[in-house]
């Protein structure tokens, strides 16, 4: 009967490709949308996981996000460093700058401060230049995406000068960084070199960054950090989760995704729940004349499930193929890059797709079942 | 054809006592059937005859098990329905009746011979062999030359052709046909008639067709008449062909022909 179920479903060839598009439509909406959220949320905390060595980040008690920090004392460096576990312990600068191009134009910019010895956080891939190139003087790197945005249209070409804090940095490297998530250029550059460039104040270190020693648990070690220092000290995931969770509180961006994600998983559940449901009442009385000719309500259930799985499989394929191909296709481009369908979003967007058509089927079937078979006679 | 018939009584096919059947509930309650008393025998056509909403299509609902009776008993080759229940009732229909509807009812998206083929498919026979026996009765019902056409591609007299080699095709002992030559001309359903007493007809098979179309009641070697939910009157062939020749002892009235009280001037 599955070989029925099949001709049923696919013997009308619009009606088909209907259904399965609007399946497809569905799951587009639910998997782009989704996939942008997750995406512009991982941008907030790109400068966190680009630091791929640090398991421990101490910082001012009362810092909320990486993006809304507050300096401490160099000599922190040297408390955290005296605490059991700790393998080794850097500072780190982060901050708004703003940099005067040599147009004479004026842009706000993250610089980043690394630890002169270590260069603890440096980005990982170098595009062109070498980090090693950080030790000469007022030498700084920066990110693709940032040198397309100070110097639109221009190639590469080492040795330009941007102007912050009426010092001059000279770009001797460029490198691959994860997207901020404001469109600002980042800059990496020494802890000391940094503090020339960045406004003047009392403190200005942003953060210890620190590995533990192997066998250490990073929850002990933290909650130690926080009692000798006074400090805050996150693992990475937790920092990363801090940071999420304050740009979905204190920014209206979950709320207008989330009304986005909420209306495509509403408008997505409409259309292939409904092409769904409506596909299998349409063929009602067919149903009814199989009952009729005995086929059994189980046998009946398989062959809506089955067509529900094939509808939904398709569906689902040719919408996360889909949203697919524009991530892809957009990836070159600086404003979007790094935009991408994590496989969680991929993994929710089938889970809702099944729900949406096991929904309808289960609807469809209620209707299907409770039919009697006597509607032939009609 | 091989049919295998294990009855307790070997002419009756289906028996109905005091059937029953009421529909809604409360002061909308209405009563389609008062209790009726049938038997259909074997190996002859029955017509079950009446005006609209006198009950026919659901006494033969109740019949082949498709609607449950308020009240009464109905026996199947020996089966009573209180004994086929659920599961059970649904293969015994599938194995047993044969169904030939007004409106052909053959799924669009399968060729004649599929559709065709489905009760053995749905029986569980390999969907190959299911087919090419269905070819073979579809030769007999003269559609030879249209088995891989859809029905959209088929006459109306055609698809019904279709349907009763798909009801014929698994060999049941019941063939139950509603309004079979309804939805065609006068030409198309006398060859469906013709085909039906010229095949389904069968020693141990019972043929229950429901019509009002008095064209075909020439076809009926049984015709039973029912009137608001009862049967009015049983008639074998023999008794019919002596009451049209017999002479007219009384006046022709209306009533005779109309069933109204008045006479014809």
């Amino acid at each position: 009967m599955n070989w029925v179920a099949w001709k049923m479903l696919t013997g009308d060839r619009t009606k088909y490709l209907g259904i399965v598009f609007g399946v497809a439509f569905g799951s587009v909406l639910i998997a782009h949308q989704t996939s942008i959220f997750v995406s512009l949320m991982r941008r907030t905390v790109s400068q966190i996981m680009d630091v791929a060595d640090a398991d421990v980040w101490v910082m001012n008690e009362n810092v909320q996000s990486v993006d809304e920090l507050r300096p401490m004392p160099d000599t922190e460096v040297s408390v955290v460093r005296g605490v059991p576990g700790v393998a080794w312990a850097v500072g780190m600068y982060k901050g708004m700058v703003t940099a005067r191009q040599p147009n004479g134009l004026h842009r706000q910019l993250i610089l980043m401060g690394l630890d002169d010895n270590t260069l603890v956080g440096a980005p990982r891939e170098m595009l062109s230049g070498s980090l090693a190139d950080l030790r000469q003087p007022d030498a700084v790197i920066i990110d693709k995406a940032g040198y397309s945005y100070l110097f639109p249209g221009q190639p590469f070409r080492l040795g330009c000068t941007l102007e912050m804090n009426d010092r001059r940095a000279v770009i001797v490297g460029m490198c691959q960084a994860s997207p901020p998530f404001q469109t600002f250029p980042v800059l990496f550059t020494r802890y000391t070199v940094a503090r020339q460039y960045a406004p003047p104040g009392r403190n200005f270190l942003s953060f210890v960054l620190v590995k533990m020693k192997p066998g250490t648990d990073p929850a002990q070690l933290c909650q130690q950090i926080g009692q000798r220092t006074g400090r805050l000290a996150l693992t990475t995931r937790q920092f990363a989760w801090m940071t999420v969770m304050y740009y979905i509180k204190s920014t209206g961006i979950p709320i207008n995704f989330g009304i986005t994600i909420a209306l495509g998983f509403i408008v997505g559940t409409a259309i292939a729940g409904q092409t769904f449901y409506l596909f299998t009442i349409e063929n009602l009385k067919q149903f009814g004349n199989l009952k009729a000719m005995g086929v059994t309500n189980r046998r009946i259930i398989q062959m809506i499930l089955l067509q529900a799985i094939v509808v939904g499989g398709l569906g689902y394929g040719i919408g996360i193929g889909l949203s697919a191909v524009f991530f892809e296709l957009t990836k070159d481009v600086t404003h979007l890059a790094g935009f991408q369908i994590p496989w969680q979003v991929a993994l929710l967007t089938a889970v809702a797709v099944s729900v949406i058509v096991m929904l309808a089927s289960i609807l469809s079937i209620r209707r299907v079942l409770v039919l009697e078979p006597a509607v032939v006679f009609r | 054809m091989k049919l295998v018939r294990p009855l307790t009584e070997p002419s009756i096919a289906v028996s109905c006592r005091g059937i029953t059947r009421d529909f809604g509930d409360g002061e909308t309650r209405i009563r389609v059937l008062h209790g009726i008393d049938l038997d259909i025998p074997l190996g002859e056509i029955s017509l079950l005859v009446g005006p609209s909403g006198c009950g026919k299509t659901t006494l033969i609902s109740i019949v082949c098990g498709l609607l449950e009776p308020t009240d009464g008993d109905i026996t199947l080759f020996g089966e009573s329905h209180e004994t086929l229940r659920g599961t059970r009732l649904v293969q015994f229909r599938g194995k047993n009746i044969g169904f030939v509807f007004q409106q052909y009812n053959l799924l669009p998206a399968l060729t004649a011979a599929e559709n065709a083929a489905l009760p053995l498919i749905i029986a569980g026979m390999p969907r190959r062999r299911a087919v090419a026996k269905a070819r073979d009765i579809l030769e007999t019902v003269g559609l030879g030359n249209r088995v891989d056409s859809k029905p959209s591609q088929l006459s109306g007299g055609q698809q019904q052709r279709v349907a009763i080699a798909r009801a014929l095709v698994h060999e049941p002992r019941l063939l139950v046909c509603d309004e079979p030559t309804a939805a065609l001309d006068a030409q198309s359903g006398q060859t469906v008639m013709e085909l039906l007493r010229r095949v389904a007809v069968h020693p141990d098979r019972a043929v229950l067709v429901v019509t009002h179309d008095n064209r075909v009641f020439e076809y009926g070697d049984r015709i039973v008449s029912m009137t608001d939910g009862r049967i009015e009157k049983i008639e074998t062939r023999t008794q019919r062909m002596a009451a049209m020749s017999a002479p007219t002892a009384e006046p022709l009235t209306v009533n005779r022909v109309f069933g109204s009280a008045n006479h014809v001037a």
